[in-house]
């Protein structure tokens, strides 16, 4: 654009004016090429949104368009009666507090026996770190398998065989949760300094005693902010399998929502509990995790 | 550097080995109580769901119709005992019955049915008595009629496998069992496998075999097969995919719609972008509050308005998704370079036009590997919310499950959504790749 107003040599070669030339030439059709892509990337994902979003319209048993206005109706109706019957309200806290607790503590087991195994399965599965080095793709497997299993499968079919209660849902999000801290410590895992396990190899200690002492003090801090952040998402999938049956805050919730009309107080009680522990847990943890890391940071630089 | 610094130039040796140990009684202390803590927390959750009291009820008889039941099939062989009919039919169902006189072929049609449940087992249905040989044991004559049954045992104590009252005579062995009742003689027997899993009876294709199939469709016959595959009335397939699609669709809409919504609202909690405080407050608490009211209960809300279907599922996860990405994309956000922006701006880009060089080539990465691997995640969570809102395949599931008797078809759709998980974590990263050139590899 400017270049005539770049004074250049009048006997510069014509030549290297001509490859400038083509070179911009070159760089323009690519630019022009990757945003014509570009262009056809987000028409086609556009378009995707579009259809995908009509054909679900078209597949819900209510429409969009015709529910939007009705969004309000239930929230409104649940916090008009919760108003209405105001002073019920710490009675029903009260009530529900001990299914929060059980909602908590499904949460609470399911995650530290999920770090437990999590542990064990990334030491497993981590190159140096292998108690049988052949195994680790058949450990790595293993962790994807346990991850892939939505938890509701697992928490369904132990319902069947043990009966409803917290046990089922906690098994199943111990489960899914080995395999996603696996993955995660693995991770971890790699970035580990090798020198303390030879170190304690060259004393003789077992593998265990490798990993415990050796690897763990340099992991645990990691470890423990993402097993922290699963304790937060441990919470909100017990709730939801306890919509589906597994005891806690979330089957209260079914109860309350299919009692219907006149039950909404203990319905708006709950909503109320569940909305305040995820978002103290959140806050919490996420402190937890700063502190973590920048407690890490400030150890390193001392 | 810092030790000189924490220590006091005055301290002794003496003092530094104490400081150390009082370090290390602490670290041993806390080395100790933690574990102990986690194991008093185990014992204490032991007891608060009440394992004790679950291990009483469990059934395990449950437990093991369900494994024997996700792996094999049972054939009923029916007699009307007034008519005198003999009715064959898989699972029980009518779907699975076999025409009027056909059946497989351990059923031998003629004056007496005979029935060969292998091992030596085998039941005739007579004119007016039914006789089942056990190997090793001998022969139970019954005869089922106005006053009940009346069985005949070979001599000696009867066997734990067969329980006999007035009005019924029922025969449990390995091969199979048999009941007997005054209006109906009924045997079942177990077989390996899925049944009529490519297609059913009144298919004619059913028992033909791959290599004549393949002869077939190429003859033109494809069409025909694939239509009595598709539309199998006892595995619906056609309709399982479709659910697959649909649960797909749902994590699909809600992440990436989540991503659209969630980008704008970011610029408005980044410190860098949004100057003003009250803005950045406001658009933060907003996405504290799509995160905090979690799916379930934006499920819960969201079915009433729109009812059941794979949109509210797909607007639950946009919703809760809206908070996740908004915080993490403000996050990412903040973390920009200012030396593109400040390049861009100096040639004299207006505002959109700095957004658009100067920040998003630099977020886009970042971004994508996160909607990417929500992506991933919802898929699974689709499931779940499918089975709430009643969408998908988590409809199916519950479904299948609820009814606690078609258990091979809840391994089938266990198979599937396992599947479909592994080929959406393969499918993102291979997205992941290609989009993000040098994103750490194979993660």
């Amino acid at each position: 654009m400017a270049d005539s107003a770049i004074p250049r040599p009048r006997q510069a070669t014509s030549s290297a004016t001509r490859q400038v030339i083509v070179v911009r030439e070159a760089y323009i059709a690519q630019t022009r090429r990757k945003r014509l892509y570009s262009g056809i990337m987000l028409g086609v994902f556009v378009a995707l949104m579009a259809s995908g979003f009509m054909l679900a319209d078209s597949r819900n048993a209510g429409g969009f368009w015709s529910g939007l206005h009705r969004l309000p109706d239930f929230p409104a109706s649940v916090m008009s009666e919760a108003w209405a019957k105001r002073a019920e309200l710490p009675e029903n806290l009260a009530r529900y507090f001990p299914a929060l607790i059980e909602t908590l503590n499904i949460a609470a087991v399911s995650t530290l026996i999920g770090t437990i195994g999590g542990t064990l399965l990334s030491m497993l599965s981590t190159r140096g770190l292998a108690r049988w080095p052949r195994l680790i793709p058949l450990f790595r497997r293993i962790m994807d398998v346990m991850r892939a299993v939505p938890e509701i499968v697992i928490a369904l079919v132990l319902i069947f065989v043990l009966g409803g209660g917290p046990v089922p849902a906690m098994i199943a999000i111990a489960f899914h949760t080995c395999g996603a801290l696996g993955k995660m410590f693995s991770e971890v895992n790699e970035n580990a300094s090798l020198k303390p396990v030879e170190g304690l190899a060259s004393v003789g200690a077992n593998w265990s005693q490798r990993m415990l002492l050796g690897v763990v003090p340099q992991v645990a801090p990691n470890y423990l902010s993402y097993a922290l952040l699963r304790f937060e998402i441990n919470i909100r999938a017990s709730a939801i399998l306890g919509f589906v049956g597994a005891g806690g805050i979330g089957y209260e919730l079914k109860n309350a929502i299919s009692w219907g009309q006149g039950k909404y107080d203990a319905a708006a009680a709950i909503f109320l509990l569940l909305i305040t522990t995820i978002i103290i847990v959140d806050q919490l943890s996420s402190m937890g995790r700063d502190r973590m890391t920048h407690g890490r940071k400030s150890e390193m630089m001392a | 550097m810092s030790l000189s610094a924490t220590l006091p130039t005055h301290d002794t040796g003496a003092g530094l080995k104490h400081q150390a140990e009082v370090m290390f009684r602490r670290k041993r202390v806390f080395a100790c109580a933690m574990p102990l803590l986690i194991l008093a927390y185990l014992v204490y959750a032991f007891f608060a769901f009440d394992v004790p009291g679950l291990v009483q009820r469990a059934s395990f008889e449950n437990a093991a119709r369900l494994v024997s039941d996700s792996y094999s099939y049972k054939t009923h062989v029916t007699r009307d005992n007034r008519s005198g009919a003999v009715e064959v039919a898989i699972e029980g169902e009518r779907k699975g019955t076999y025409a009027p006189g056909t059946g497989p072929e351990w059923v031998r049609f003629g004056a007496d049915t005979t029935i060969d449940l292998g091992g030596g087992n085998i039941v005739t249905y007579g004119a007016d008595d039914v006789r089942y040989v056990i190997p090793g044991y001998g022969t139970i004559t019954a005869r089922p009629g106005a006053g009940g049954v009346q069985a005949t045992f070979p001599e000696g104590p009867l066997p734990d496998y067969v329980s006999a009252s007035r009005n019924r005579v029922m025969i449990t062995t390995d091969a199979g069992r048999l009941t007997i009742t005054r209006n109906r003689t009924e045997v079942f027997k177990y077989q390996t496998g899925w049944e009529l899993f490519f297609f059913t009876l009144d298919s004619p294709y059913h028992g033909v075999g791959p290599v004549q199939l393949v002869r077939l469709a190429v003859a033109g016959e494809g069409p025909a097969i694939w239509h009595d595959f598709w539309y199998n009335p006892m595995w619906r397939h056609g309709d399982v995919a479709w659910a697959l699609f649909e649960t797909v669709l749902m994590a699909f809409l809600g992440t990436f719609g989540a991503a659209v919504v969630a980008l704008p609202l970011a610029f408005l909690a980044a410190r860098n972008f949004t100057p003003l405080m009250i803005v950045r407050q406001a658009a933060r608490r907003v996405f504290d509050v799509f995160r905090g009211v979690d799916a379930l209960i934006w499920t819960v809300v969201l079915a009433r308005a729109f009812g059941p279907g794979p949109m509210t599922g797909a607007l639950a996860i946009l919703l809760t998704d809206t908070g996740s990405f908004g915080k993490m994309f403000s996050e990412a956000l903040e973390n920009v370079d200012d030396r593109q922006i400040e390049g861009i701006r100096s040639t004299g880009a207006a505002p959109v036009q700095r957004y658009r060089f100067g920040v998003i080539p630099q977020i886009t990465p970042v971004l994508m590997s996160q909607v990417l691997y929500f992506f991933e995640s919802n898929t699974r969570s689709a499931t779940v919310i499918g089975a709430i809102t009643g969408g998908g395949i988590g409809l199916l599931l519950t479904q299948a499950m609820i009814t606690q008797k078609d258990w091979e078809e809840v391994s089938y759709y266990i198979i599937l959504v396992v599947l479909l998980v592994f080929a959406m974590d393969s499918f993102s990263g291979w997205l992941r790749r290609r989009l993000i050139k040098g994103d750490g590899g194979g993660h």
